[in-house]
């Protein structure tokens, strides 16, 4: 009790650490119960949903004009993007398990879920940038259609989600390795998950519309 | 224990006069105008929000006033059609992205947490950092008018014409990417505003207990939220093809550049209602107080608003009815708009029989919103013509046009904006703006106003297109061509006195907390407000919660004062707390025990990485690399600091650390929370 407890934040959940303890000591209110951090995510990703509802339906406009180039289902390898999708599901279900262990004070299984989380991300990245890079050599640029520009765009910013997705699950893993992600923070945790989940449930989305659907 | 209640007998009150701004600050941030750069107090922002929207106000009008020139007279040489192009673009962009939005962002940050009894915003840096971002965005947009021209596609910037082909020069990519900032800085305004109205409210204040204001502002910022992805989908797809020769709106390769059109106006249209619905809050804050009586069917307002809201996301077609979508899209985009009048009527004929009957006192705030009434209803009738597509076909791209857009912009929304700068401004700086110019102020504001664009419904009616530079003589749009171009210098004028009034308001005497005997609870704190904003949590009982502490009804149903607004929370008549028997609460309080977040220099720093990110994709991609590393750094820097700085010690009243308020008076400080587990 010294100067620590300075730290006292007096407007209400300016800080998540302010939300999660403060919840504990029952001192902290917020007008709905959610934290502040949480209520800012879950509104976050409703603009999300935006973005991605404008990209997809720009994409549907657009994906019949293939011009000269190969269209999506001269070039599409389903098996390969469903074992990638695979991964990038699982990797949630390991998000899930990492915030259940920092729940109950495992920080070392929290930790080991989150790289395996990140891996797994990493993965389906590595599988987008492969996958792209067959795609062109297939003869499919960016350039080539107006539906390559579409499927690139809307495929390219999905895969820029999941990039972010790892850089904070890999901060989240190095807050823990120095001692800053105690179990009483595990809804910084809970808050990257349920980007990370948005990320994947965009994915189901669009994998089932760009490579599924004819 | 000892120490705490020894400091709270050695501390002074908030002693009138001298706004203590001091006392949080860390120590690389003293007062004075340096504090300005590293501010994370909602007050402050909202003043730089307001002072930056009105130079951009400043440079709008005179955009404005070059295309009136250009137009007074036929075949006038004044600008060039290149330079008239860039001219209205840069008007219009300016108008509605950086004054009417920042301006209800500058109301919005500086009195929803008064309004709703909280402290600050949900995320006072995410605040700084959505001024920093805006005020970058139009820094950058406005840097296009030394560095080779500014962008001439109009506000709405339509491809193919604004594509590589025909729109070849850095205009447009400066206009995209000046969007794209201001961009973000709306997205992270709207998270942040509705994570304090949703989650920071007072205890009692519900819902439907919240002004009026509050209400408008919500809607507004869920509009932003779902409206700026679009736009910014819609930005980037341009982008990619002025950049990276991407397809999307490339006719050849058979693109539909009807994309462009629909992403536009799915944000374009919820826009309208972003602009418009903050000045109906304004104006439902201003009727009542100065009609003595309670807003008429304060649940229909906001419903109404609310209904706006969702109606606004099904009307965008109406701006695309001779862009060939058919005739079943027409038909049901010019119902949806026809509908979308209801809402809107009930609010007016609420602030109708809000004033009916009422001791009407015409002060400046009063004038200012019997005007928006008025003139609203002119463009809001003007907008429902829009609906009937055959008018609409007729009237498409002609002035009428803009004669609409204007009178509900200008007329509506500006006019609620400066009846609030009348409003609120004894309570942001403590004294009133002047009656009499005020007066003069309002009425050259009127008159010009009217003479500029109720003459435009005319010309567009008789054929006059908008967005051309100059006219043949002998069209018959002569005559009220000039009669535009004199009321519009007449607004200039007008602006004039306002800025000459805030001159010559500095020295006015005090207002005190309650000048206009207000009902919201934003006045019962003193003004200026102090930077915790209330000694005391506020528990709310009633919708105007404040009326309700001041005045009650004695048995014969008749109203009875029961306070001053002074008493009711103990303040002098300047509005500083005094120490008082009755009131136990407001007797000096004690600041240490109001531990304010820190100010920071991480929001400044990442928005000024974002436009040299802006600037390297337009001149040099390592510029990117910087950028992009100067937004990973500030980010880093600040997740990492904490929100309320450890080494902060209130200098003024000596270093030593305290105890936390919420152990010797929890009443006192319900909302403090130790949080010792927190930093390392």
């Amino acid at each position: 009790m010294s100067a620590e407890v300075t730290d006292t934040v007096a407007t209400p959940g300016t800080s998540v650490a302010a939300s999660t303890t403060g919840a504990a000591a029952g001192a902290h209110r917020t007008s709905t119960g959610l934290s502040n951090e949480k209520l800012a995510m879950w509104i976050f990703l409703g603009s999300e949903c935006l973005l991605f509802g404008g990209l997809v339906s720009s994409y549907l406009l657009l994906r019949r004009n293939v011009g000269d180039g190969p269209g999506p289902h001269d070039i599409f390898d389903i098996p390969f993007t469903s074992v990638s999708s695979f991964v990038l599901l699982m990797s949630s279900m390991t998000m899930v398990l990492a915030l259940s262990a920092i729940q109950r004070g495992d920080l070392r299984a929290n930790r080991v879920w989150l790289c395996a989380t990140a891996l797994l991300g990493s993965t389906f990245v590595a599988g987008q940038v492969y996958e792209f890079t067959a795609f062109y050599r297939e003869g499919l640029g960016y350039t080539t259609s107006v539906f390559s520009s579409a499927f690139y765009t809307l495929t390219g910013f999905h895969g820029v989600h999941v990039t972010v997705g790892i850089v904070m699950l890999l901060s989240l893993v190095v807050l823990s390795l120095r001692g800053r992600l105690g179990q009483e923070r595990s809804e910084a945790v809970e808050i990257v998950g349920l980007y990370w989940h948005f990320v994947d449930i965009v994915w189901i989305i669009i994998f089932t519309i760009v490579y599924l659907i004819p | 224990m000892a120490i705490s209640d020894q400091r709270m007998l050695e501390l002074p009150a908030a002693t009138n006069g001298q706004r203590p701004l001091g006392v949080f600050r860390r120590p690389t941030a003293t007062t004075g105008w340096r504090s300005w750069f590293t501010t994370i107090d909602h007050k402050k922002i909202g003043i730089l929000y307001g002072a930056t929207a009105l130079v951009f106000f400043a440079l709008g009008g005179l955009e404005g006033l070059i295309i009136r020139a250009q137009l007074a007279t036929p075949d006038n040489t004044l600008v060039d059609a290149d330079t008239y192009n860039r001219i209205f673009t840069m008007h219009g962009t300016t108008m509605i992205f950086l004054v009417v939005m920042p301006l209800m962002a500058a109301f919005a940050n500086y009195f929803l947490p008064l309004m709703i009894g909280a402290r600050d915003v949900a995320f006072p840096r995410l605040n700084g950092f959505s001024y920093w971002v805006f005020l970058a965005g139009g820094l950058f947009l406005y840097s296009s008018f030394l560095l080779g021209g500014a962008p001439d596609g109009a506000w709405t910037g339509y491809p193919p014409n604004a594509g590589l082909t025909f729109s070849p020069g850095h205009g447009i990519d400066f206009w995209i990417l000046g969007l794209q900032i201001t961009g973000i800085a709306s997205l992270v305004s709207s998270i942040n505003l509705i994570v304090t109205v949703l989650n920071m409210r007072a205890p009692g204040m519900s819902l439907m207990r919240m002004p009026v204001f509050v209400w408008m502002q919500l809607v507004t910022q869920f509009l932003l939220l779902f409206a700026i992805p679009v736009i910014t989908v819609a930005l980037f797809l341009l982008m990619f093809d002025r950049f990276f020769d991407a397809n999307f709106f490339n006719v050849e390769m058979g693109a539909d550049p009807l994309l462009w059109q629909h992403l536009f106006w799915i944000f374009g249209h919820p826009e309208v209602y972003i602009l418009i619905l903050p000045a109906m809050g304004i104006v439902s804050e201003i009727l009542p107080v100065f009609s003595r009586k309670p807003l008429f069917g304060y649940p229909f307002i906001v419903f109404s608003g609310i209904a706006i809201g969702f109606m606004g996301w099904g009307v965008w077609a109406h701006h695309m009815f001779v862009s060939g979508i058919g005739p079943v899209a027409v038909a049901a985009f010019a119902l949806s708009t026809m509908f979308i009048a209801v809402p809107t009527g009930v609010k007016v004929l609420n602030w109708l029989a809000t004033m009916w009957k009422g001791k009407i006192e015409l002060r400046v705030p009063m004038l200012f919103a019997i005007a928006f009434v008025a003139q609203f209803v002119i463009g809001g009738l003007s907008g429902v013509t829009h609906s009937i597509s055959p008018h609409n076909t007729q009237q498409h791209d002609t002035y009428y046009i803009v004669a609409h857009f204007h009178y509900v912009l200008f007329g509506g929304a500006m006019f609620g904006v400066f009846g609030g700068f009348y409003y609120w401004w004894p309570k942001v700086f403590g004294r009133h703006l002047n009656e009499g110019w005020g007066k003069l102020h309002f009425w050259t504001m009127v008159i010009g106003f009217n003479l500029t664009f109720g003459p435009m419904h005319i010309l567009g009616l008789q054929g006059m297109p908008r967005r051309i530079y100059t006219y043949a003589e002998g069209m018959g749009w002569d005559f009220w061509n000039l009669a535009a171009t004199v009321g519009a210098f007449l607004l200039g004028a007008s602006f004039l006195v306002f800025v000459w009034n805030i001159v010559a308001s500095r020295n006015n005497p005090p207002a005190g907390a309650d000048p206009w005997d207000a009902r919201t609870i934003e006045w019962s704190v003193p003004s200026p407000p102090p930077p915790y904003n209330f000694a005391v949590e506020p528990t709310v009982t009633h919708l105007d919660d404040f009326w309700h502490q001041k005045y009650t009804e004695n048995e014969f149903g008749h109203l009875v004062r029961r306070d001053t607004g002074e008493e009711v929370h103990s303040l002098d008549e300047h509005g500083a707390p005094v120490a008082d028997e009755a009131h136990p609460s407001a007797d000096g309080v004690d600041e240490h025990d109001i531990h304010l977040p820190s100010p920071s220099y991480w929001p400044l720093v990442t928005a000024v990485a974002l436009p040299l990110i802006a600037y390297g994709l337009i001149y040099t991609y390592w510029l990117v690399g910087l950028g992009a590393l100067l937004v990973l750094v500030a980010l880093y820097g600040w997740a990492t600091e904490p929100p309320v700085d450890p080494e902060a010690d209130h200098a003024d009243h000596g270093p030593e650390p305290h105890e936390p308020a919420a152990e010797h008076d929890p009443a006192r400080e319900p909302v403090a929370v130790g949080v010792e587990e927190d930093e390392e």
